[in-house]
């Protein structure tokens, strides 16, 4: 009987590629743009700023003592009552970005406090502006304390990216879901659903690994 | 925003998210229960010398990082009963639950013990410990102090993944939720209130953590 299933299965694979294509197409699409915002939020929060800086903790607060899943519900359902409607696709990037973004600004703004306070000093002796001395001193140095946990929040993210398909995100989750319902043999069928995740994760997972070990022997000292 | 906020509603419904916060512990606290045997287990046989048992373990570890929990969770819900296997859904969770985050708690232990330098171990040997008492009076309470923390903040995600069961059908505070959103088409009323729950047991354990860090300086300075 599972022979009989399997064929099945295989001949819906398709269907699961174009899942694999849409939770790519997600969470690349909330990777950049939390990148982006974490990025920007993450220099705020590490300068200090007054107003600005408490909004940013609440907000990141927020994001990391809730579940992405009460959140998801948050943005899909009670936004519409405040006027403002969205696809479930846009929710969902919207969801992501956000929440993504709450975690990559405390990866970026702890990089930035671990470079030594003295760089920043004897850059702005030298005359350097703030933007400069983001630009050229800190940032640089920066990096290589953010790059390993940022490509790590990356498989967060794509794994997180699962839980959109409970608003109808036709994501690889959502098409296992749909053809458990067909195919009543769940160990194969989200089997096949984790393979296709692995085949994602995995790669990251030992880029993540790597470049942990490569920059800390290259600044062994930081 | 606010005036829409319907309270006498909470108020009614105040019942239903205490019963829900109270199953999100439970429920929390078995897995944890659960993830933290299954953590000391799998680094035991990971650092064990069986060259064998500690490749399995790695693949399972590996596995479970590189897959989303949902996928898990669903692998567990629709397949244990097409292996003859019928578990009521809140055991399917924890099950679920503690076996996906057992991997990560096994990653957090055995980075504790390896900590412990390997002079120290020598010295026990030198004073003809055994392995049993190596463990007991060097390693581990040292190990012990440091792997509390990073514990603590497996917990937390824990606490906040457990809100996947709801879509197994198990009740507990976003299930609440979803129930107020159905019932009365109320999200907002429904969600926010779950959120705020959540973040309540979050800041508990924050709270708990950071304690426990100050009086980790404390007791051993670094």
């Amino acid at each position: 009987m599972w022979l009989y299933y399997l064929k099945q299965l295989m001949e819906s694979f398709p269907f699961f590629l174009k899942g694999l294509w849409m939770t790519v197409a997600v969470s690349g699409l909330s990777l950049l743009m939390g990148t982006v915002i974490g990025g920007a939020a993450g220099v705020v929060r590490a300068s200090r700023v007054p107003v600005l800086g408490k909004f940013l903790f609440a907000y990141v607060d927020f994001m990391r003592g809730t579940p992405f899943l009460v959140q998801v519900f948050i943005i899909f359902f009670i936004l519409p009552e405040w006027g403002l409607h969205l696809d479930a696709f846009t929710a969902a990037v919207v969801s992501l970005t956000l929440y993504a973004g709450a975690y990559i600004c405390e990866i970026v703004a702890g990089g930035i406090t671990a470079v030594p306070s003295g760089q920043s000093e004897a850059a702005k002796a030298s005359g350097l502006n703030w933007f400069q001395r983001m630009r050229y001193v800190i940032l640089p140095q920066a990096m290589k304390t953010i790059l390993p946990p940022l490509v790590g929040q990356y498989v967060l993210l794509i794994k997180d990216s699962s839980v959109v398909s409970v608003i109808g995100v036709t994501d690889v989750t959502r098409v296992g879901w749909f053809t458990v319902q067909r195919i009543p043999e769940g160990l194969m069928v989200f089997g096949l659903v984790g393979l296709l995740y692995f085949a994602v994760c995995y790669p990251l997972i030992h880029l993540a690994n790597h470049l942990e070990k490569k920059l800390r022997s290259d600044f062994g000292g930081l | 925003m606010l005036e829409a906020f319907n309270f006498r509603v909470l108020l009614d419904y105040m019942p239903l998210f205490l019963k829900g916060l109270w199953a999100t512990a439970w429920l929390s606290v078995l897995s944890l229960v659960g993830a933290l045997l299954v953590g000391i287990l799998a680094c035991g046989a990971r650092l064990s010398r069986l060259r064998l048992l500690s490749m399995a373990v790695g693949a399972y570890i590996e596995t479970i990082r590189a897959t989303p929990l949902l996928a898990q969770l669903y692998f567990f819900y629709f397949g244990l009963p097409s292996l003859g296997i019928r578990l009521p859904e809140h055991q399917t969770g924890i099950l679920a639950l503690s076996l996906n985050s057992g991997a990560y708690m096994a990653e957090i232990i055995r980075a504790g013990v390896l900590s412990v330098s390997w002079g120290q171990i020598e010295a026990g040997m030198a004073y003809g410990l055994t392995y049993l008492q190596r463990m007991r009076y060097i390693v581990l309470p040292q190990a012990l102090g440091i792997t509390i923390p990073p514990l603590l903040g497996q917990a937390i995600v824990l606490v906040k993944d457990s809100a996947l069961l709801s879509l197994i059908s198990v009740f507990e505070l976003t299930r609440a939720g979803q129930i107020i959103t159905s019932e009365r088409f109320m999200p907002a009323e429904g969600f926010f209130t779950t959120a705020l729950l959540y973040l309540l047991i979050y800041y508990a354990l924050k709270t708990f953590s950071t304690w426990w860090q100050k009086r980790l300086i404390f007791v051993q300075p670094a």
